[in-house]
């Protein structure tokens, strides 16, 4: 197992910089000018100069190569100068946006709070209401328990955020007046008081965006415990007298856990990258929003940066899901 | 006899019986969103208008523009005119004087120096100044003393207002920036993300594309203002958020561009926490004519002028067109009280718009299809669209992605179906159609297609460098990448004549009329048709006061004046 | 313990019709198809034709579902979306799953194909949907309607990009069941019987990862249905005057204080469809599981 990572591992570095080249191309040849935003009363000579201050002018390869050794050099010795208070990193130019000339990574770095906070919760939350929606369904196949719960998760997935975002928005915040409808990011928690006033405004897009994890974690749970109560296991565990709780909680999870791991593997990297439209709705600026705002602009540093970082997180949760087959299942094997 | 000293101050206090809104700070804060939140605060770096309005809350001009487009002195103390003698008789030459006593929000003196160093800084190369256009013509800068600048123009400048007027050319100071010149502009992002500066307001906290804290400047000009310690101002969301935070939730005490549907905005409004407020400049929403021809077999010679227009080179085409389109229901319908029927491409200020164009207004179907008739385009085979000599009034009508103008261009294309023209309809994400990626067949410079719609205006209140883009050599041609602001393609000797004059003329009255002319040969020959003169929508909370809205400067240009009244 | 293959067997059909929840899903669905199908050519308002005096109805005799912002008649505009939205969601959902679960098997069954397999999925999944949307349209709009037509070519450019950009979580599942089950008795007996691996993967793999690809061809249609709209407005897809249920859905939220039917009704056709289509894929799983019988 340890040799089978150790190689995953190292075969994760050709692969990322494949990635980081596929994705540079691919901004490269997208139709987009960081000048879209710049409004028509600047005459188009000055727009040509304001490129080329961007280093637009530049080779493709030339850039990329800059990129590059930005992303894997520079930026780590200044993480690394942060950490330890030493100074290899002096002078040396970092990954630049090109919407707001600032490093990149620390805007990164500004807005993984929120995004974490809003984010990270609803997919916790999401999770841990999705399992037992989804053993339950199937343990009770075709209950009303079951009936209900195949309804609401599917008309729960099958409405876009966009829609339940502004719904809820109407509902709370402006004829009930409970919660906010815009995410304060600068609001610091220092006290219980502070708290609650995170956690009311945290409320509406948590929601939004736990019901979609819910809903695609609980089907697959239920499908999943539904393949497997009809297994010869559960009625051997069953004869050997264990109770319902054990064979359901132990034998039958356990077993079942393979498609919902990989589910929530392939959701993880997300937690990080946020939620793009409800992110939006509620004005929280996480990740998400940057992404898309740099992908708007077009900020192509930024873009890459963040997407890189995105594709980083990919390959080890995927090796994640992949070591955890090898525990939840020990027949799979790797060599 | 001694006070202990909070004896003495309780007294003063009780004795001057100030008012609140007469002491700085006093009223805590206000919080204002821009669903587009700023990237930058150096308005040199970005043309965007949510960093230059961010921005006018600490870096100040000389002079700006008020509500009415008339120009006030703000760090300067006059307006510099022929008559005052500050301008010089041949047009070559400004003097600017500073106000006395200004200074840094740093506690430090605001020269002449800082001044000079501000043209500095645009125009040094490699910087890639966004506002390098509005100090173009200025050969040297002279400082007459510490308070006194000179700018030499390369030749005579009938409108010499264009330098350190206005949001969009304020004044550095040379201290903070001096090692940022060129190419180095962009590093400095300490000082970009933190400009030092003179207005009401210093900066606490920057995120970009997030949030700014400001709190107010204790070195303000006048002791008294502004009003508010705190100024939180958000970014993100969208229009429709924005609205609701100001209007229903109160969260917000003032919201920019919301850009709405008419019926949204006022239900919204009639919750009673706040108002919307709209004010006219010289934004129109209008449709551009290709007169070239961008059928596709025509590869690189697509929309060039090459190939002259199938059929919308036929003027009588282009002016039925334009009869079919019932301007007033698109406002009514598009942007209510935020929106005006003009036909006019330059509908303001007031001395320039022309009258002579008035009969767009209403909508005639009957004459368009008249027109049309005797111009020889029938349905010779009757599928309902008008053809002549084998080719069909059929257009690919495109626009940006936007609930509005998706709307508008339904309606259009309805009443082009029924004079018979048949209309295919495209829409293209913004930062495609805007962009000028000479690789991408959708921006519309390249003018891939037959119409298109967007709108536009210009900085100031000076037409001349916006009635100048119908030249003929700003023509976007593959061999200038397609950068050129002649979209229409169009090309008049007569135009370009006007063109040239109107670089000779100074006096504003002769001005004017050579505006209106030009306006009226593009109006008279539907090179572009004029739908909806636009302004500038706000909402503010009803406890805010002081709120001017401006469309000829920064929307925040009277920031220091805001203040929170008694409800 | 011996788990016995799945397989489909004679009677599946009837099998099937045994299952209420099919037959719901199923009836629901035939509805849903017959609505859209026939539906534009019944109800005699056109969903283009504007009439700005009876703009912002609400539900009444002479517009069920009420009129738009422009006077458009909604109910028109439902029918004629689903067809589009029916189609686009099908075939998109059918080329992202016949892609994720042929990428799953092989990276599942053949051992040297799962680390290039799944490095492929790893960049798809990294690489970034939007720009890769405009490239996309950049590279092949024009060639694709110069072959196809204008709209047969956008309805393929938009099948391929919402199918061909969508297939990654279904690989991935469907080979984390494969590693399990190639290991099971089942599967090892029918090896060492000499079963090929193409025969082993179709009559023995196949079957039993059938739930988990069901699940995700119902999730996989919701969202193919509202990617859609999500093109349209990067002007990728139909155009602005072609309704679709998801651009509909979306043009209707910012009335939805104001006018919340016309939000709700392609809503619930949204929802409506992709819980037929749940239903019908439980029901298919249930007929075709042999334990249950």
């Amino acid at each position: 197992m340890l040799s089978y990572t150790i190689r995953r591992l190292a075969f994760a570095v050709p692969t990322l910089l494949v990635i980081s080249l596929l994705i540079f191309l691919l901004l490269e040849l997208a139709p987009g000018d960081p000048m879209a935003q710049v409004p028509l009363t600047v005459p188009p000579e000055v727009k040509a100069q304001m490129r080329e201050a961007l280093g637009l002018g530049e080779p493709v390869h030339l850039r990329y190569w800059k990129w590059l050794v930005q992303m894997v050099w520079v930026e780590p010795l200044v993480l690394v100068d942060h950490l330890f208070g030493t100074d290899f990193s002096e002078g040396k130019l970092r990954i630049l946006s090109w919407q707001h000339r600032g490093p990149v990574m620390d805007v990164v770095v500004q807005r993984l709070p929120q995004t974490l906070w809003v984010v990270g919760t609803a997919y916790v939350v999401g999770i841990l209401i999705a399992l037992p929606i989804g053993i339950w369904s199937a343990y009770r196949r075709a209950s009303i328990f079951d009936q209900a719960g195949t309804f609401v998760t599917v008309v729960g997935y099958s409405v876009p955020p966009f829609f339940t975002g502004p719904l809820l928005i109407l509902v709370f915040a402006v004829q009930l007046g409970w919660f906010p409808a815009i995410y304060d990011t600068t609001h610091r928690v220092t006290d219980w008081q502070g708290f609650t006033v995170q956690l009311k405004q945290m409320v509406l897009p948590v929601m939004v965006l736990s019901l979609q994890t819910t809903a695609q974690i609980a089907r697959y749970m239920r499908a999943a415990v539904l393949d497997n109560l009809g297994q010869d296991y559960v009625r051997t565990a069953r004869a050997k007298g264990l109770s319902e709780a054990t064979v359901l909680g132990v034998h039958v999870l356990r077993n079942s856990m393979i498609p919902v791991v990989t589910v929530i593997a392939l959701g993880m990297p997300a937690i990080f990258g946020g939620a793009i439209i409800t992110e939006q709705i509620f004005s929280i600026n996480g990740i998400g929003a940057q992404l898309i705002g740099a992908i708007k602009a077009p900020d192509m540093p930024t873009v890459h940066t963040i997407t890189f970082l995105f594709a980083v997180l990919i390959v080890l949760t995927n090796l994640a899901a992949d070591l955890l087959y090898g525990w939840l299942d020990p027949r799979i094997r790797y060599e | 006899m001694r006070y202990p000293g909070f004896v003495l101050a309780a007294v003063l206090t009780s004795v001057m019986g100030l008012p609140a809104q007469a002491e700085r700070g006093a009223q805590g804060q206000v919080n204002i969103i821009y669903w587009q939140a700023p990237s930058i605060l150096n308005p040199y770096l970005s043309g965007g208008t949510k960093d230059l309005e961010a921005a006018s809350l600490i870096l100040e001009p000389l002079a700006r523009y008020d509500e009415t487009g008339s120009m006030v002195p703000w760090l300067a103390e006059r307006i510099p005119t022929v008559e005052n003698g500050d301008v010089s008789e041949d047009l070559t030459s400004i003097i600017w004087t500073l106000q006395e006593g200004l200074s840094w929000s740093d506690g430090t003196p605001v020269t002449a120096q800082d001044v000079k160093f501000t043209w500095d800084y645009c125009t040094a190369p490699g910087g890639g100044c966004a506002q390098a256009e509005k100090y173009s013509g200025i050969e040297a800068i002279d400082i007459l003393d510490p308070r006194r600048v000179k700018l030499h123009f390369d030749g005579p400048m009938p409108f010499p207002y264009s330098a350190f007027i206005g949001a969009q050319s304020p004044i550095l100071q040379k201290a903070q920036f001096a090692d940022c010149l060129g190419p180095r502009a962009p590093e400095c992002t300490a000082q970009n993300f933190a400009p030092v500066g003179t207005g009401p307001f210093v900066v606490e906290e920057f995120r970009p594309n997030d949030v700014i804290t400001y709190t107010a400047n204790p070195e303000y000009r006048d002791p008294a203002k502004p009003a508010f310690a705190r100024v939180l101002f958000k970014g993100g969301g969208d229009a429709t958020s924005a609205a609701r935070a100001v209007l229903e939730t109160g969260e917000f005490d003032y919201a920019w561009n919301l850009q709405l549907a008419p019926d949204v905005l006022s239900n919204m409004e009639s919750a009673g926490r706040g108002r919307v407020v709209s004010a006219f400049g010289t934004l129109v929403e209008r449709i551009v004519i290709n007169l070239t021809d961008p059928a596709r077999g025509l590869g690189p010679a697509r929309s060039t002028r090459a190939h002259p227009h199938p059929f919308l080179s036929d003027a009588a085409v282009r002016q039925a067109l334009s009869l079919a389109i019932d301007r007033a229901l698109l406002v009514e319908l598009g942007y209510g009280t935020a929106g005006r029927v003009t036909c006019n491409v330059l509908p303001a200020p007031a001395i320039y718009a022309s009258d002579a164009n008035d009969a767009c207004k209403r909508q005639d179907i009957p004459r368009a299809k008249a027109l049309l008739d005797m111009a020889g385009w029938i349905d010779s085979n009757g599928d309902g669209v008008r053809d002549k000599d084998g080719v069909a009034l059929s257009l690919l009508f495109q626009t940006s992605t936007n609930a509005v103008r998706q709307d508008f261009q339904a309606l259009i294309k309805q009443w082009w179906s029924q004079i018979g023209v048949e209309t295919e309809l495209r829409n293209i994400d913004a930062s495609v159609f805007f962009g000028s990626d000479p690789g991408s067949p959708d921006t519309f410079q390249k003018f891939y297609a037959d119409v298109q719609m967007y709108a536009r205006n210009f900085d100031g209140t000076d037409p001349a460098a916006y009635l100048a883009n119908w030249q003929c050599d700003k023509t976007p041609t593959p061999e200038n990448q397609w950068q050129g602001s002649n979209i229409s393609r169009y090309c008049s000797e007569a135009y370009d004549a006007l063109i040239a004059q109107m670089q000779q003329t100074a006096d504003i009255s002769a001005r004017a009329a050579i505006a209106r002319a030009m306006n009226d040969r593009l109006m008279q020959e539907f090179i572009l048709l004029p739908l909806v003169d636009r302004g500038r929508v706000a909402a503010h909370a009803n406890s805010l006061g002081g709120v001017r809205l401006n469309v000829w400067d920064s929307e925040l240009w009277n920031i220091a004046d805001w203040h929170r009244k008694d409800l | 313990m011996s788990d016995a293959p799945l397989a489909p067997v004679p009677g599946l059909a009837r099998r099937v019709l045994h299952q209420p929840g099919a037959v719901l899903g199923g009836g629901l669905f035939a509805v849903i198809v017959l609505a859209v199908l026939i539906g534009p050519l019944l109800w005699p308002i056109a969903p283009e034709f504007i009439d700005v005096a009876a703009r912002n109805q609400g539900p009444n005799l002479a517009h069920p579902f009420g009129t738009d912002q422009l006077g458009r008649d909604t109910f028109a505009r439902v029918l004629w979306g689903g067809r589009i939205s029916l189609a686009v969601g099908l075939s998109a959902m059918a080329v992202a799953l016949l892609l994720g679960t042929l990428v799953g098997l092989l990276a599942g069954v053949f051992r040297w194909l799962d680390g290039p397999l799944m490095r492929l999925t790893d960049v798809f999944l990294a690489l970034p949907l939007l720009p890769l949307l405009l490239v996309m349209v950049l590279l092949f709009r024009d060639s694709l309607s110069g072959v196809f037509g204008p709209e047969g070519g956008i309805f393929i450019l938009i099948v391929l990009a919402i199918g061909g950009t969508s297939w990654m979580n279904t690989a991935r599942i469907v080979r984390g069941d494969t590693l399990a089950l190639r290991e099971r008795e089942f599967v090892l007996a029918a090896r060492a019987a000499g079963c090929r691996p193409v025969a082993l993967m179709l009559r023995h793999i196949l079957p039993n990862v059938l739930s988990p690809i069901l699940v995700s061809g119902a999730l996989g249609l919701s969202t193919a249905i509202v990617t859609e709209s999500a093109l349209s407005f990067l002007g990728l897809g139909f155009p602005p005057d072609f309704p679709t249920w998801g651009r509909l859905l979306s043009d209707a939220v910012i009335y939805l204080a104001d006018y919340p039917a016309r939000a709700i009704c392609p809503g619930l056709a949204i929802s409506l469809t992709v819980l037929s289509v749940t239903y019908l894929g439980d029901g298919l799983r249930d007929a075709m599981d042999p334990r249950l019988h």
